[in-house]
């Protein structure tokens, strides 16, 4: 049985090699905010009210683009959508927690550390403590993310733009799914999921990023019940 | 962009993190979606990872030989056979500077 505290360490540890492409890209974001002409105070509030590195740059974005805020935020809901997903794949684990521990566990759920803390889980279903390891991916998570806006809002851009750092993402994004390519039936539902989101990507409000999932989880409905 | 906006949309994005963990009880779900929701990271992730690399920051296709291409199948590959993490994202982003910096300089 591991402690909280080490639960809380590997938490770290896990999701700390993502951070390669989390700093990088938060410094973008913060930079950008700034570069749009938004007050700086502004855009540090959003990564810690909202604290999401897509739902920010989308905000920004719309925003700047003359969009309403009416628009921007319905467009920040619907990207988010897919936590969703994640909190009902998480549920099972946090079952046992009181309702008060779960309403502030969900503050600090990312992507990243859904991944990461969902592979653990998976692998230790029967440590007590096993939150400890979200929380430790999700704050982790949350303190990269304050000093990588922040510095983004106060040095700029510092990070040269021709290094093409936002493609550090979909690469953070392949290292966690990378290993489930050897799974025919994974390989299918991440195929239908990206293609999905190519064709459906100029649908309105940023959606393909929730149609294609619902999509790929159709399908893979569809291949359980082929097994059978 | 106002204070209130931003607000606004945090609260939603709360909403979305928060409901599922705080409202769903294991009795909610059956066997069946248990089964799907497995797939939950293969059906998800990959909306994150197509558009980053094949759509371009105007929002339009990019050319079947862009250098990002290239860059997320040594990632791919490097990945598979590393399993490390921090091995995938280099070997991505050096094969990507690669190609720009060097080869279509």
């Amino acid at each position: 049985m591991l402690t909280k505290k080490q639960l809380f360490t590997q938490g770290m540890m896990d999701i700390s090699p993502h951070m390669l492409s989390v700093i990088p890209f938060g410094i973008i974001c913060g930079a950008i905010g700034v570069e749009l002409g938004f007050d700086p105070y502004l855009v540090y509030a959003m990564s810690f009210i909202i604290f999401g590195g897509a739902s920010q740059i989308v905000f920004l974005q719309l925003l700047s683009g003359g969009a309403s805020s009416l628009v921007a935020v319905a467009s920040v809901g619907i990207i988010n959508s897919r936590h969703l997903l994640y909190g009902a794949v998480l549920s099972e684990y946090l079952e046992k927690l009181s309702f008060i521990k779960k309403l502030l566990i969900s503050y600090v759920v990312v992507d990243q550390g859904f991944a990461e803390s969902n592979k653990f889980f998976k692998k230790n279903k029967n440590e007590e403590f096993l939150h400890y390891h979200l929380i430790g991916t999700g704050c982790t998570m949350w303190v990269c993310w304050q000093i990588a806006t922040l510095s983004g809002i106060i040095l700029g851009s510092f990070v040269p733009e021709e290094l093409g750092l936002k493609f550090a993402i979909p690469l953070t994004f392949i290292a966690i799914v990378v290993q489930d390519l050897k799974k025919l039936d994974h390989v299918i539902v991440m195929i239908t999921c990206g293609l999905s989101s190519l064709l459906f990507f100029d649908a309105p409000f940023k959606s393909y990023i929730i149609i294609s999932p619902l999509i790929a989880l159709f399908v893979a409905a569809l291949l359980l019940r082929l097994k059978k | 962009m106002t204070l209130t906006s931003i607000i606004f949309a945090g609260m939603l994005t709360y909403f979305t993190r928060m409901t599922m963990i705080a409202l769903i009880s294991r009795d909610m779900l059956g066997d069946k979606i248990k089964a799907v929701l497995e797939y939950v990271p293969s059906a998800v992730f990959p909306a994150i990872i197509f558009p980053g690399i094949f759509i371009n920051d105007f929002g339009t296709f990019i050319e079947m030989n862009d250098p990002k291409i290239f860059g997320a199948l040594v990632a791919v590959i490097v990945g598979y056979f590393s399993k490390n993490i921090i091995a995938t994202i280099s070997a991505g982003l050096v094969s990507y500077w690669f190609l720009i910096f060097v080869v279509f300089n």
